[in-house]
C-alpha cells in the first residue's frame, strides 16, 4: 500500500492505490490491472502495460434489459481476464475515474471485493510520463466461478428509494447544481437522456461528485476533507443508510466508493436507475428548491 | 447529400470493416493524422465547441483564393476520438469552397463511432460538426 495514500486517514485505504504502487506491481501476477473508459478509443490507443480494458456497455450491461451481467456473462469476463478468487483487481479510467468506479461497483455485486482504484486514474498516469503500451495482454485465461448477483447490499432499485424517502432516508445527489435544482434534466453541456421531470428526489442533499476530487491532479481528496464535505457541511451521518444517486449511475458509483471505502459509511447504496428513471416514472415524488 | 469526397470514402471503407477491433484501430490511426491548430493558448471561449468534453476549440477563415481555412484544437492528451474526428472533417473541407462544409452532417459522428460513444461523448462530437459548419456558413 501507499505509504501516502495510508497516511490520509481513509477508512479502508487498501481499496486506493496510487500510480507509483500500480508502477511497482506490473509484473504482480496476482495484480490485474483493468481500464474503463467513456471513450473507447483511449485504451487501443495506449494503456498501462499488461492492463484488460472493461467496457461498460459491451462488457458490463447487458445487451438487450436495462440491468448488468448475469453470474455466467462475469464468470466469462473474470476467465477472460485471467482472475482467480484471489486476485487483487486495478481499476483505472478517464473522466476521474467515473467508469472505474462503476466497474468497481458491478464487481462488488459478484463478491469480489480484493478491488482497487488507482488513485488519478488514467490521466495522472499520463501526466507522470509513466509508460503506455498498445499491446493487449496474453495472460492465460482462467476458469472463474461466481456466485450469482447479489442486488441486495450494494444497489438500490426504484421502490426501495420510495421507501428510503417515505422514511425520510439519507440521499446523496451528485449531479451537478443545476440538475438538482431542476433548473435542467441533464448535464451541462450533456445531451438530456429523456427525463420528463427535473428537480431531484425529496430529502436529496446535492454534493456534486467532483467536491471529492482535488481538481489539480483528479486525486480524492483526504479522508478529513472528505468528512467535512459529507458529514460536516451536508450532515451525511455514517450510522444511517445511504443512497447515492445521479443520472444513469456512473457519477454516483463515484460517491458510492467514497462514502463506502474512503469514509467507511458501512450502509451505502447506489441507485443506479437513478434519474433518467426516476424523473420518468408516473406517480414518484420530486422535488424543487 | 454525399459527405465530402475524402470523408465519405473513409466512412464507407469504414463500413466494409466488420471486426470491432479493427474499426477501432481505423479510427485510432485517423486521429493520429489529426494536425495542432496554430493558435496561442488560451484559446478564446467564443471559438469553444459547447458539450465537447475534450475542449475542442474551432476557427474557420477564407484563404485569399476564397476557400475554407478550417483549424481545430482538441485541448486534451486523452481526446483521441474528438482528434479522429477533428482529421476527417480538416481532410474533407480543407481548402474547399465554402459550400462544401454544408455537406458536413451530425450523422458523420454515428457513421465513424457507432454505437461505440456514450450520448455525452456523441452530443459533443455532433457539437463539433455544428459549430465547423455555422462558421463556414457565415463566410460564405
Amino acid at each position: 500500500m501507499s505509504i501516502e495514500i495510508q497516511s490520509r486517514g481513509y477508512a479502508h485505504p487498501t481499496n486506493l492505490v496510487s500510480t507509483e504502487w500500480v508502477a511497482t506491481n506490473l509484473n504482480n501476477s496476482n495484480v490485474i490491472i483493468v481500464e474503463s473508459n467513456e471513450d473507447p478509443l483511449l485504451y487501443p490507443s495506449s494503456h498501462i502495460p499488461g492492463a484488460y480494458e472493461v467496457d461498460w456497455t459491451l462488457d458490463l450491461n447487458d445487451q438487450v434489459m436495462r440491468d448488468y451481467l448475469n453470474r455466467t456473462g462475469f464468470e466469462a469476463l473474470m476467465s477472460r481476464l485471467g482472475a482467480t478468487q484471489d486476485s487483487h483487481i486495478v481499476f483505472y479510467g478517464d473522466k476521474n475515474n467515473w467508469w472505474a468506479c462503476y466497474a468497481f461497483w458491478v464487481f462488488q455485486l459478484f463478491g469480489h471485493t480484493n478491488c482497487s482504484i488507482m488513485d488519478g486514474g488514467r490521466i495522472k498516469w499520463m501526466n507522470e510520463q509513466r509508460p503506455l503500451v498498445m499491446d493487449l495482454p496474453n495472460n492465460p485465461t482462467s476458469n472463474y466461478t461466481a456466485p450469482e448477483r447479489d442486488d441486495t447490499t450494494e444497489r438500490a432499485f426504484r421502490d426501495e428509494v420510495l421507501a428510503h424517502v417515505k422514511k425520510q432516508g439519507q440521499l446523496v445527489d451528485v449531479r451537478s447544481p443545476e440538475e438538482f435544482t431542476g433548473a435542467r434534466t441533464h448535464m451541462p453541456d450533456y445531451p438530456n437522456e429523456g427525463a420528463l421531470r427535473s428537480g431531484h428526489i425529496p430529502g436529496a442533499k446535492s454534493v456534486p461528485w467532483a467536491t471529492a476530487i482535488n481538481p489539480a491532479n483528479g486525486t480524492f481528496k483526504t479522508a478529513a476533507e472528505l468528512r467535512e464535505i459529507y458529514e460536516n457541511q451536508k450532515g451525511i451521518s455514517p450510522e444511517e443508510p445511504t443512497i447515492a444517486y445521479c443520472r444513469i449511475g456512473e457519477r454516483s458509483s463515484h460517491t458510492w466508493f467514497v462514502l463506502k471505502y474512503l469514509l467507511g459509511h458501512p450502509n451505502v447504496k447506489n441507485y443506479d436507475g437513478s434519474w433518467t428513471e426516476w424523473g420518468n416514472s408516473v406517480g414518484l415524488p420530486i422535488e424543487k428548491p | 447529400m454525399p459527405y465530402p469526397a475524402p470523408i465519405q470514402e473513409f466512412v464507407e471503407n469504414l463500413s466494409y470493416i466488420d471486426d470491432r477491433g479493427d474499426r477501432v484501430q481505423a479510427l485510432i490511426d485517423l486521429s493520429r493524422s489529426y494536425k495542432p491548430a496554430n493558435h496561442e493558448k488560451p484559446y478564446p471561449a467564443d471559438h469553444r465547441v459547447p458539450g465537447c468534453e475534450s475542449e475542442v476549440y474551432s476557427w474557420v477563415n477564407l484563404t485569399q483564393d476564397g476557400n475554407l481555412d478550417l483549424e481545430i484544437a482538441v485541448d486534451n492528451p486523452q481526446g483521441i476520438s474528438a482528434m479522429a474526428l477533428a482529421a476527417i472533417i480538416t481532410e474533407g473541407i480543407q481548402n474547399q469552397p465554402p459550400q462544401t462544409a454544408a455537406q458536413l452532417d451530425e450523422e458523420l459522428v454515428y457513421a465513424l463511432f457507432g454505437k461505440e460513444l456514450s450520448m455525452g461523448k456523441s452530443m459533443g462530437l455532433t457539437n463539433l460538426i455544428r459549430q465547423v459548419k455555422a462558421q463556414a456558413a457565415n463566410l460564405a
